[in-house]
């Protein structure tokens, strides 16, 4: 029972059981968000803050309903910024939207085609952030020296991209996530870029608290099924981390003894 | 010299908007039909507390941003 003991996963002074996170993005429906997000397990699920459609059913169901924050961790991103004034104000609007929750994920874009980080605005909207009352879980490349300067900010996670967003193609850089890790205090949560399960258990061998992801549970073809291949593959890979792999030999080494075989 | 109750135009979430003179922010979301909804509002950038609609008046040009929670990653 106690053999295998794992420190809870620890962000901003809150702890979690789960290492998986969850965007809600890319459903075909608020039913199916909610069911893969429960099916996942996870308790930090992130969401987007948009213009309200005017004239709209006001009683058309909303994210929050499915998603409550009063059994969620709910993660507001930022996506869709491109400048650091942007992110800060939508940062203050799911503040208030959700009653002074001060968690939040900044991510701020380069461009269109990569969405890759603008790591110049990500770097200054932060500091006004972290200025301005909040904990910042910050998207950011893999750039070792760039998650060592949001740290020394005040991050209070550093959430490398594998790939680029929505590519499904994986851990591309390993060794810098690896380098990330290794240098760092405050959480390390691989975000952007997986595309399956043992993806996100790569991951999680190689040292990462945690693992954010979206695209490859919504788009999978079955995405309750691929919500719980995640959850167990956070789950295995970092179990193996904390296991420890064997070392890696060049030649083969009998798994079944030698002695008393017949033919001896 | 301007008409009691007479329209002021505002922008509403980028789009023209016209609402009566000495309006409040809460009287806004209350004609939009959002009235206790979860919902965040901010006035030429800045943000208006829920607790602090009814007391915020609207004034010609205001900017105004009504957002709400979508999904997203």
């Amino acid at each position: 029972m106690t053999a295998h003991h794992d420190t809870p996963f620890t962000v901003a002074g809150r702890t979690f059981g789960s290492r998986l996170l969850v965007g809600t993005g890319k459903y075909k429906d608020m039913a199916e968000t909610g069911q893969a997000v429960a099916e996942s397990g996870a308790e930090i699920v992130t969401f987007a803050v948009r213009r309200t459609n005017l004239g709209q059913d006001a009683d058309a169901p909303n994210l929050l309903d499915v998603i409550p924050p009063s059994r969620y961790t709910l993660l507001p991103n930022t996506a869709g910024c491109y400048n650091a004034k942007d992110a800060v104000r939508t940062c203050r609007l799911a503040r208030e939207l959700l009653d002074g929750h001060n968690l939040v994920k900044l991510e701020v874009l380069g461009d269109d085609a990569t969405l890759y980080p603008n790591v110049v605005e990500t770097l200054s909207a932060a500091r006004t952030l972290i200025d301005d009352g909040f904990d910042v879980m910050v998207y950011t490349s893999d750039d070792p020296i760039v998650a060592r300067e949001l740290e020394a900010i005040g991050c209070c996670a550093i959430m490398p991209l594998g790939s680029l967003i929505g590519s499904g193609h994986g851990i591309q850089n390993p060794y810098n996530v690896r380098l990330i890790v290794e240098q760092s205090s405050v959480p390390v949560l691989v975000d952007a870029g997986i595309g399956t399960a043992s993806e996100a258990a790569i991951a999680m061998e190689l040292g990462c608290d945690g693992v954010l992801l979206n695209s490859a549970i919504a788009h999978a073809r079955e995405p309750l099924r691929m919500a719980r291949a995640m959850k167990r593959a956070v789950e295995a890979g970092r179990d193996a981390f904390l296991a420890g792999r064997m070392a890696r030999r060049d030649t083969a080494e009998a798994s079944t003894p030698f002695a008393g075989r017949i033919n001896g | 010299m301007s008409t009691p109750n007479a329209p002021i135009e505002l922008r509403l979430n980028g789009e023209p908007y016209a609402i009566n003179q000495g309006q409040t922010a809460a009287d806004l979301i209350a004609q939009l039909g959002l009235t206790g909804r979860r919902i965040a509002v901010e006035i030429n950038e800045q943000i208006v507390p829920k607790s602090q609609l009814d007391a915020t008046a609207l004034n010609e040009g205001d900017q105004i941003e009504v957002v709400h929670a979508i999904g997203g990653g």
